[in-house]
């Protein structure tokens, strides 16, 4: 099989299990358009992380800028120009592009852990800056709201200003951008960038970067000018994000600092590692799972729990509840740690490794049922 | 006499107090291959990682092919030709070997940077032939889909001398090729390499083994303590009492 006709065909399973996801997702309780737009934009932000982390191994702890500055250039284009959300994120991800290749030119100067830490400390700078000096743009704690005052320049003047009672909302050309519509546009967006990732990975500029991650030193003997390399691929990431903070605003128009916070930057580091790094599915793997968990795990409570384990002698439940309740709720984090822990040590390569072996072992059974070989698919380049 | 492609004039480099290399002149002419030969640390890695970008010289300078090496970037001089096959294996362990001869050559068509992201390694025939065909020439089209990391010592020469040769080189400088390897390996690199000289590539080779170095030498260097005491023809250093001495006089030879 080619890589082209395999291209093809991932695109249209891909697509079809993206938009049937409000179907197929209501067996899980996930079906509602809050978290599935979540899933959407943050998968294009961990997308985005792994054509950095996945392909040149640079780690960078400071995503969440790219993510911020992305969201208030949104807002900001909302308030001035147009409701209308094209505008908003044309110019979100053009600022974020401009934002990354400032700060990648500087973080890219080291490797390593000097780059992560770089990276961390531009982030916690914006976010500081947000909070502190910028609050003029930003509007410091109370985040970045719109108000019915606003100019909207390019509303107004083509004579939208029907203005109901409360504040405007994002529409696509009249659509509203909330509930399902939303989450479409948000997934068709997110097919979008999944496709250039993926042509990015099977690309001579991916090869290049994976070549990096494996031996840089060697690539400059090679006589690649491995800088504008990285510096490419920081920009495409940045983009990313930047694209990923619009579609927060454009589902929900407010932005504020704790969106560039460095707990936002790790978050997207764990789902990346948690799907698996490197891989095309592994991040999206991660985010739906992170997600999931935060939506659903930390809505049960006590009393949901009593109910689910009601069939027990009334003895155990209080106990039971007592013990599982830890892992629940407020406490959800402490389910996402276990798991990260126990992923990371048992299957370092995501829970993609682990599908990967799951496969492996059912068609080695398959393999001596049948006392046959199965040919060998092999990878074409 | 045909021209001299590599010009090394009055090339000193010191590490604190130790005299690496010592007002060292060297040349290589076009199409020839020189050796150089010497005891344990005398400069000659030091001198290859001169003229590859890796050291800079305190003085002295580098031209190849009329133009200024010194003080220019690795990538920059491996573009301008010159490539070397490192004494340990430097490759690519997490790609493929098809990969790792695709990269290098990528690096020749495309040269130090190209934004080719939306391509397909697919549409890339060309190239792939070419890679193919050269590790075709090294017995390797095998294992094309091999994990490079997964490979032999010798195997992972063999790779490393196929990604130099995809680039054509002008200058292949070669780093104890056949250090570590059997008899019947060493055979086979010698004949492999003199295949090489077919093709007319300049060559410049550090060996310690003598024979390799009298099958494949046009002329010999001998460098000493940082410094080049002799050069000429195999028969006129084989006959120096010059060179025997740094040999086998005060110094110690394992």
């Amino acid at each position: 099989m080619s890589l082209e006709q395999n291209e093809t065909k991932i695109m249209i399973i891909f697509t079809a299990v993206v938009l049937l996801m409000p179907i197929w997702l209501i067996p899980f309780g996930a079906s509602y358009p809050d978290l599935l737009q979540k899933f959407a934009i943050f998968g294009i932000f961990a997308i985005g992380f792994n054509i950095l982390f996945g392909l040149t191994g640079y780690l960078s702890f400071g995503h969440a800028a790219f993510l911020g500055i992305g969201s208030y250039s949104a807002v900001w284009t909302f308030k001035l120009l147009t409701m209308n959300v094209i505008p908003a994120i044309i110019i979100a991800v053009l600022m974020s592009g401009i934002f990354a290749a400032l700060i990648g030119f500087v973080s890219l100067r080291r490797t390593g852990i000097y780059f992560s830490i770089l990276t961390l400390a531009f982030a916690q700078m914006s976010y500081n800056l947000a909070y502190s000096v910028l609050t003029p743009i930003t509007n410091g704690e109370t985040g970045l709201q719109l108000a019915q005052a606003d100019p909207r320049i390019l509303d107004n003047m083509i004579g939208n200003t029907a203005l109901e009672e409360g504040l405007p909302s994002t529409t696509l050309f009249g659509l509203s951008m909330s509930g399902y519509s939303g989450f479409y546009f948000c997934a068709v967006i997110m097919i979008f960038a999944f496709y250039i990732a993926m042509r990015i990975t099977h690309s001579p500029f991916g090869l290049a970067l994976r070549a990096i991650k494996s031996n840089q030193v060697r690539m400059m003997y090679t006589g690649f000018n491995t800088r504008p390399y990285m510096l490419t691929a920081f920009v495409i990431s940045g983009m990313y994000a930047g694209l990923a903070g619009a579609l927060l605003a454009v589902t929900d128009p407010l932005a504020g600092a704790e969106r560039m916070q460095w707990t936002a930057s790790g978050e997207v580091v764990l789902m990346t590692i948690l799907g698996g790094v490197g891989t095309l599915f592994g991040p999206l793997l991660g985010v739906v799972l992170i997600k999931y968990f935060e939506n659903i795990f930390s809505s049960f409570n006590h009393d949901l729990l009593t109910e689910i384990f009601s069939f027990l002698p009334d003895v155990l439940i209080e106990p039971v509840v007592g013990v599982v309740g830890l892992f629940v709720g407020e406490g959800w984090h402490l389910t996402l740690g276990a798991l990260f822990m126990i992923i990371v040590i048992f299957l370092p390569g995501g829970i993609i490794e682990g599908i990967g072996r799951l496969q492996k072992m059912i068609k080695n059974r398959n393999e001596t049922h049948l006392k046959s070989k199965m040919p060998q698919t092999q990878e074409s380049i | 006499m045909s021209k001299k492609i590599l010009d090394v004039q009055g090339v000193n480099k010191s590490f604190g107090g130790l005299k690496a290399l010592n007002e060292v002149v060297f040349d290589a002419v076009e199409g020839e291959t020189h050796a150089i030969i010497g005891p344990n640390g005398a400069g000659k890695s030091t001198f290859l990682n001169v003229c590859i970008g890796k050291l800079i010289p305190d003085t002295g300078t580098v031209m190849f092919d009329g133009q200024l090496m010194t003080g220019k970037q690795p990538h920059e001089i491996n573009q301008a030709g010159i490539v070397r096959v490192f004494q340990t294996p430097e490759i690519f362990q997490d790609l493929t070997i098809l990969q790792n001869v695709m990269i290098s050559a990528f690096s020749k068509r495309d040269g130090e940077y190209r934004f080719n992201a939306f391509t397909s390694m697919l549409s890339e025939n060309k190239l792939r032939q070419e890679a193919e065909s050269i590790l075709e020439d090294l017995n390797m089209e095998s294992m094309l889909h091999d994990h490079a990391g997964s490979l032999s010592r010798g195997d992972k020469r063999r790779l490393e001398l196929a990604m130099s040769l995809i680039q054509k080189p002008k200058l292949l400088l070669l780093d104890e090729p056949t250090a570590g390897m059997s008899r019947i390996d060493t055979n086979r690199t010698i004949e492999l390499l003199s295949k090489i000289k077919q093709k007319g590539i300049t060559k410049i080779i550090i060996e310690h083994d003598m024979h390799v170095v009298f099958s494949l030498a046009d002329r010999i260097s001998v460098l000493a303590q940082g410094h080049v005491i002799a050069t000429g023809l195999p028969d006129e250093i084989r006959k120096s009492p010059k060179v025997k001495e740094a040999y086998l006089g005060g110094e110690s030879h394992a």
